[in-house]
């Protein structure tokens, strides 16, 4: 047990007893990668809560300052790494507001399709790994399943499986396969088919309910207070979403709703997910519908200088808001480069909400958040 | 009754043969008892190490299948069947690690403490009428009293291992484990009312024969009680608090390594075989048959009910998630146990109003 940081003086709980220290992770089959909680229980209920960040750090933003704008793109698949399309986007956007280039409506279309797929990706993975964490092994597999059927229709279009570096500064990398359209649609198909299973042997599950439903609320004013974003607001009954309400790309030609839930707990947020997956899907058999040939990539000049300046653009990760703030000196490297990362910041109000419940809860509580140490740490 | 009887046959030949061989000899008839039972405890061992190598492998086989997966498919050659044994073999060749900080001889005891006492329990379930180790006119309560040593071997490995993980996996599984043998054994007592004895054998008696039902059917609540109180007596899902993967990493088995854990292992699987070998016998009309498959040995019907009741049991294993622990305590406390004493009253009063 390190030291530094948390503080170790014995906390005595209100009848006196001394309270014991716990340390858990960075190893620890579920805090999703090297989270370190230090949590101070009384029994089974938690006193005082310390998440310890930081196991994962790469130094990505400091990295960025030396690579060209093209190089960064290629980097940004490694923040978040269950979600690297919508890092792709986000950061193939912010270079092109600084530079002022447009992308082809083709390009644009397929952005938006390889980030819904994506979305579908991660929220088939939080459904795994939250029910996992709950103690249902099963829902993971069904989870890795569906997500494998997605990889590989990303692997027809980039060769990648995790990471695919699939954005260009003005377009996409490659045009879509010829099969690609027909592939995607089985897949929502058997998606669709696959979602009612999902209802039976998890959201109906009486256990599951137990596990979830009141545990973990998150209020309005706290989520405002804590800039929280993403899903994890929307349950707690803030309708948000930076696809909607400060529009990029062409999301505004689509039509999809933001649901949105009123409790806040943990089974809300897993609810939201499973209907956002649902709202995703029907985007991208709209985007299917609209696809037409054309060009994939803007001209755009070989060695990328933008004027001295910044951009920032705002994106709706499945996690949450990804911005990137970009600051050009000229250049061809980024002055500075910050991400403003949806998992970071949501984070923040686990040392809130995890006093006073149990050592369960904090598995159930940390997995609704759903984050990605890649992210966290950068 | 039917006549089950199969391998019976087999075994009072050779203990004839046994009792002549040591009376030609002019020995005391003690001799003759003694070789007997040290015969049928061998088997007995073989047999329990046998079934949970067996029942490890199908538990992953059963998980796979559940899970669109295939399992162990290599080792062995026909479905990966000596997977376990490979396992086993690496557990026994793994360095034995014991935490500096340990307290050291009950580290060191705690596995055989939890491994001794599941193998008990199986001197009194009847395999067939007289195919059993001692027919103990306290056999029931002979398997609870062994079924509840394992808690203190629990506890002794959780709090030997000075790990806060375990002793956290200790701490629960005492609770739980206390609080579900109340209504493990109410929902036995049931039986006992109405068999009116605590032998294994007559329970099975009572439930053979013509115009008599298993107790599943008849008393169906009591068996309801019992899955649900066995599955969170030997420490499985929705009941595996003690050991919550997710939360406290492996419970009170972390600190142990090679085949100390590998005994943690076995007993467990063990504890699951007699939780369902005791239902199949008791609910499930134990070795004896209907008429129409009286073709079969003894043997052979209890495995089957046996194993179907392990079914069910992994099938709950891969299907539910795991239940919180103060959910687990008001569960036990306000729901099984209420329930366990309403179905002793319904039973008694069927007993006193209809004599039945």
């Amino acid at each position: 047990m390190t030291e530094n940081q948390i503080n170790t003086t014995k906390i005595l709980d209100k009848d006196g007893f001394e309270t014991m220290y716990l340390n858990m992770g960075p190893q620890h089959p579920s805090t999703h990668g090297v989270l370190r909680l230090g949590l101070v229980l009384d029994g089974e209920v938690i006193v005082k809560a310390e998440p310890d960040i930081g196991y994962l750090h790469r130094g990505m933003e400091k990295l960025a300052e030396k690579r060209t704008y093209q190089a960064n793109i290629a980097m940004s698949d490694r923040y978040d790494y269950v979600c690297s399309m919508n890092n792709n986007f986000a950061v193939a956007l912010a270079i092109e507001k600084h530079l002022g280039v447009e992308a082809p409506i083709r390009a644009q279309y397929i952005r938006i399709l390889m980030a819904e797929l994506n979305r579908v990706v991660n929220h088939m993975l939080f459904f795994g790994f939250f029910a996992m964490d709950l103690g249902a092994t099963t829902a993971l597999v069904f989870g890795f399943r569906e997500r494998e059927q997605v990889i590989e229709l990303f692997e027809s279009v980039s060769g990648a499986r995790l990471t695919y570096n699939y954005f260009r500064v003005g377009g996409v990398a490659r045009d879509l396969p010829s099969d690609f359209v027909e592939k995607t649609k089985v897949f929502i198909r058997f998606m669709r088919a696959k979602l009612k299973d999902y209802d039976n042997l998890v959201t109906d599950n009486v256990i599951f309910r137990d596990r979830t439903e009141g545990v973990g609320k998150f209020s309005k004013e706290d989520c405002v207070g804590y800039s929280l974003s993403g899903p994890i607001i929307r349950a707690s009954g803030i309708k948000y979403d930076i696809r909607k309400d400060d529009t990029y790309s062409v999301y505004n030609e689509f039509d999809f709703n933001v649901p949105a839930l009123e409790n806040g707990d943990c089974f809300d947020r897993y609810l939201l997910r499973m209907l956002e997956l649902r709202e995703s899907l029907k985007i991208i058999e709209q985007v299917l519908e609209k696809l037409e040939p054309g060009e994939i990539i803007a001209k755009v000049p070989k060695v990328i200088k933008p004027p001295v300046g910044e951009a920032y653009v705002r994106t709706e990760s499945p996690k949450g808001e990804l911005s990137v703030y970009l600051v050009s000196d000229g250049s061809a490297n980024p002055y500075r480069f910050h991400l403003r990362a949806p998992s970071f910041i949501n984070l923040q109000i686990l040392q809130k909400v995890l006093v006073g419940v149990k050592v369960a809860d904090v598995i159930a509580i940390l997995g609704s958040i759903d984050i990605t140490l890649g992210e966290i740490d950068r | 009754m039917s006549s089950n009887y199969g391998l019976e046959k087999v075994w009072l030949w050779g203990v004839s043969l046994i009792e002549r061989l040591i009376s030609w000899l002019g020995l005391p008839y003690i001799f003759a008892y003694t070789i007997e039972k040290i015969i049928f405890g061998v088997a007995l061992l073989v047999f329990i190490a046998v079934s949970v190598l067996y029942l490890i492998w199908l538990e992953r086989k059963v998980s796979a299948h559940m899970q669109s997966r295939m399992g162990p498919m290599h080792v062995g050659g026909w479905r990966g069947w000596a997977q376990t044994i490979a396992d086993m073999v690496k557990l026994l060749f793994k360095e034995d690690i014991i935490p500096s900080k340990a307290d050291k001889w009950v580290h060191r005891i705690a596995p055989i403490v939890v491994f001794v006492p599941s193998l008990m329990a199986f001197l009194v379930i009847p395999f067939e009428k007289n195919l059993i180790v001692q027919d103990l006119n306290i056999g029931i309560l002979l398997i609870f009293a062994f079924s509840s040593i394992a808690v203190l071997a629990i506890i002794m490995g959780g709090w030997s291992s000075n790990n806060k993980y375990t002793l956290l996996g200790g701490i629960r599984s005492a609770a739980q484990m206390v609080s579900y043998e109340i209504p493990l054994v109410l929902s036995i007592l049931s039986i006992v009312m109405v068999v009116g004895s605590l032998k294994l054998n007559d329970m099975v008696a009572a439930q053979s024969g013509d115009g008599k039902f298993w107790f599943v059917f008849t008393q169906p609540l009591a068996f309801i009680l019992y899955l649900v109180a066995g599955t969170a007596e030997v420490n499985r899902v929705p009941f595996d608090i003690p050991e919550a993967e997710s939360e406290i990493v492996s419970g009170y088995n972390t600190e142990y390594s090679g085949l100390k854990y590998g005994f943690y292992m076995l007993s467990e699987f063990t504890n699951m075989l007699i939780i369902s070998m005791v239902a199949a016998t008791v609910f499930l009309g134990g070795w004896s048959a209907p008429a129409w498959l009286s073709f079969l040995p003894g043997v052979v019907v209890l495995l089957i009910k046996t194993y179907f009741i392990v079914f069910i049991l992994m099938w709950f294993r891969w299907t539910f998630p795991r239940l919180r622990v103060d959910r687990l305590m008001d569960f036990g406390w306000k729901i099984l146990i209420p329930l366990a004493f309403l179905n002793i009253f319904i039973i008694g009063l069927r007993m006193v109003v209809f004599k039945w």
